[in-house]
């Protein structure tokens, strides 16, 4: 304490010590009118849009729980989820595959991502739904021999469930193997290095040491992609796979509520992706384990502790302060 | 009469064009220790590296413990090494890097029982035992629940060498171990390696500190553009060198 009152030289010609002054923050007014503007410009189109009598809340209210819309949310939740685990697993395969040194692997796989990333998803989706009409037959067997172990009807294996799944889940992990491919390449050399000279094989010190630290990096652009999906699922109902969106169509082409009907629809989505956020999260946290001091903090810990965090931080590590020089 | 640990004849490498290694001959004795000097880009630390085949050798024949290295000899050809041959080999030579190369999310603990648990098979009680007791060895017994990111860069060199020891190797490579650290954090590190070749441990370290090279080694080699220039007790190689190269590169360090 004495070495910092010697550095402030001559002391204050005012009789009050500094830290009995009040301080005055810097007042925005600009900022507090901007933010009065929009809110009032917003009361506005929430009071219009609830006043609006062709938006027939009544007909949202009837219908936002039906029994119809549930249906459909299962559909859209399990097609999510599995087009996601396709995508997941498929992707992963593919990033290891680009990244392998054999030619012919990284060929395929590069080949694989060139054509289900370069093509609309739409387009995916009707291709799968009418592939009957290029193959009326699904055989698995020997090629150019009579040999078949199994033969069935294509239309009746692709279900439109199932064609939307397809058409989901190779789409996502075309997409998928980029970030996990991302993830991978985040890595530094030096841990497989050492995970080699401890003995480890490659399959093992990639499960064990690369993708969970590759998971950090991966995680946030898959909370999207999930997000994404969900959302996409819609586009399924071009095939009437009857997911909520297939659904709600159904609905106004009998009773041409379109309006009422999509918010019924928004309103599930935006609820469901809300859902999704918290997942995420935790993920998060899971997998940045030692990487950062805030990985392990909850967002709304991290949002309420502030400058708070810092000075818990400094009190944990003074013990040894002496050789943490980081 | 059993063979050397290591025992490198015309030891050649190259990166296309670019000759690192123009034919090493060197051999260390079991209970060793050797220490590898030379300016950067000498080759000593892809020397090292070729030694737990972490890079391939294009020319010469290198074996360790009397076994060529990535190699297999059936009759009169050498069959390459599978991938689970050579990492079958890699568990009896622990490494110990520049730059530490901890698991950055696992504990100091789970760091050093990782190989034991995956590799070897040893049960979890068991890995945990030894563990806590290597991490005790190196001083930092009660930092084991600690995240590499919490730790000093000495203390994570520290982890690094219990990492490597818990696979009980019979030979120990040490890449430039000090070389990343603060000076005052370099003294912990040398101080278990000192240790680590008194209990008679087979080393072969690649380092920049002179002094340690003189008291530790058994001996001492200096590499300047991919050849040995010079090999020896490192009483004489390191004090009164007979190469003017070896000289005028302890002239600029020392």
């Amino acid at each position: 304490m004495t070495t910092t009152t010697a550095c402030t030289g001559t002391p204050p010609k005012d009789h009050a010590a500094p830290e009995d002054l009040a301080v005055v923050p810097v007042r925005h007014y600009g900022r507090w009118i901007a933010a009065v503007v929009a809110f009032a410009a917003l009361i506005g189109l929430v009071g219009s849009l609830a006043k609006n009598h062709n938006l027939h809340w009544d007909v949202v209210r009837h219908y936002l729980f039906a029994g119809l819309i549930f249906d459909g949310l299962a559909t859209t939740l399990w097609l999510t989820a599995a087009a996601m685990a396709i995508g997941l697993g498929l992707g992963t395969l593919i990033a290891v595959m680009r990244l392998s040194t054999s030619p012919v692997l990284y060929g395929l796989g590069t080949l694989f991502v060139w054509v289900f990333r370069g093509t609309p998803l739409l387009v995916q989706i009707i291709f799968w739904g009418y592939a009957a009409a290029l193959y009326k037959y699904v055989m698995i067997g020997i090629p150019f021999t009579d040999i078949t172990f199994f033969r069935a009807e294509t239309n009746s294996l692709l279900t439109p469930a199932i064609a939307a799944l397809l058409a989901l889940g190779l789409n996502e992990a075309a997409y998928t193997s980029e970030i996990v491919r991302a993830g991978i390449q985040s890595v530094d050399t030096g841990q497989t290095e050492a995970a080699h000279s401890l003995g480890m094989r490659p399959a093992l010190t990639m499960r064990r040491v690369v993708l969970p630290q590759a998971m950090r990096v991966i995680i946030p652009p898959l909370g999207n992609e999930t997000i994404n999906m969900l959302k996409m699922t819609a586009l399924v109902s071009v095939i009437s796979a009857h997911d909520l969106m297939s659904n709600i169509q159904d609905v106004y082409a009998q009773n041409y509520q379109v309006i009422p009907m999509l918010v019924v629809a928004s309103l599930w989505y935006l609820a469901l992706v809300t859902l999704l956020s918290i997942p995420q999260a935790w993920l998060e946290r899971r997998y940045g384990r030692g990487a950062s001091r805030a990985g392990h903090l909850s967002p709304l810990q991290r949002m309420l502790a502030g400058s708070a965090r810092t000075s818990t931080k400094k009190s944990k590590n003074s013990d040894n302060s002496k050789e943490a020089d980081r | 009469m059993s063979a050397p640990m290591v025992h490198a004849r015309g030891v050649r490498k190259h990166y296309g064009k670019l000759e690192v290694l123009k034919g090493i001959d060197l051999t260390v004795e079991r209970g060793q220790v050797c220490c590898l000097l030379g300016p950067s880009g000498s080759g000593k630390s892809t020397f090292l590296r070729c030694i737990n085949h972490l890079e391939k050798v294009d020319g010469g024949r290198l074996a360790v413990d009397g076994h060529l290295v990535g190699y297999r000899r059936h009759g009169n050809r050498l069959h390459e090494l599978r991938e689970q041959e050579v990492a079958q080999r890699r568990r009896e030579i622990g490494m110990v890097f520049q730059r530490f190369n901890l698991f950055p999310h696992m504990t100091a603990l789970e760091n050093v029982m990782e190989a034991p648990v995956r590799v070897s098979g040893v049960g979890r009680a068991e890995a945990h035992k030894t563990a806590q007791r290597l991490l005790d060895r190196v001083g930092l017994g009660d930092r084991a629940a600690h995240y590499p990111a919490h730790l000093s860069g000495g203390q994570q060199q520290r982890v690094a060498i219990a990492r490597a020891l818990a696979m009980k190797p019979k030979l120990m490579l040490f890449d430039e171990p000090t070389s990343a650290l603060d000076p005052e954090l370099v003294g912990d590190v040398l101080d278990v390696m000192r240790q680590l070749a008194s209990d008679g441990m087979t080393m072969v370290v690649v380092t920049h500190e002179i002094g340690f090279a003189r008291e530790v080694g058994d001996t001492a080699v200096f590499m300047d553009e991919g050849v040995v220039v010079e090999a020896g007790d490192p009483k004489r190689v390191l004090v009164q060198p007979e190469q003017e190269r070896t000289r005028a590169f302890l002239a600029k360090v020392l």
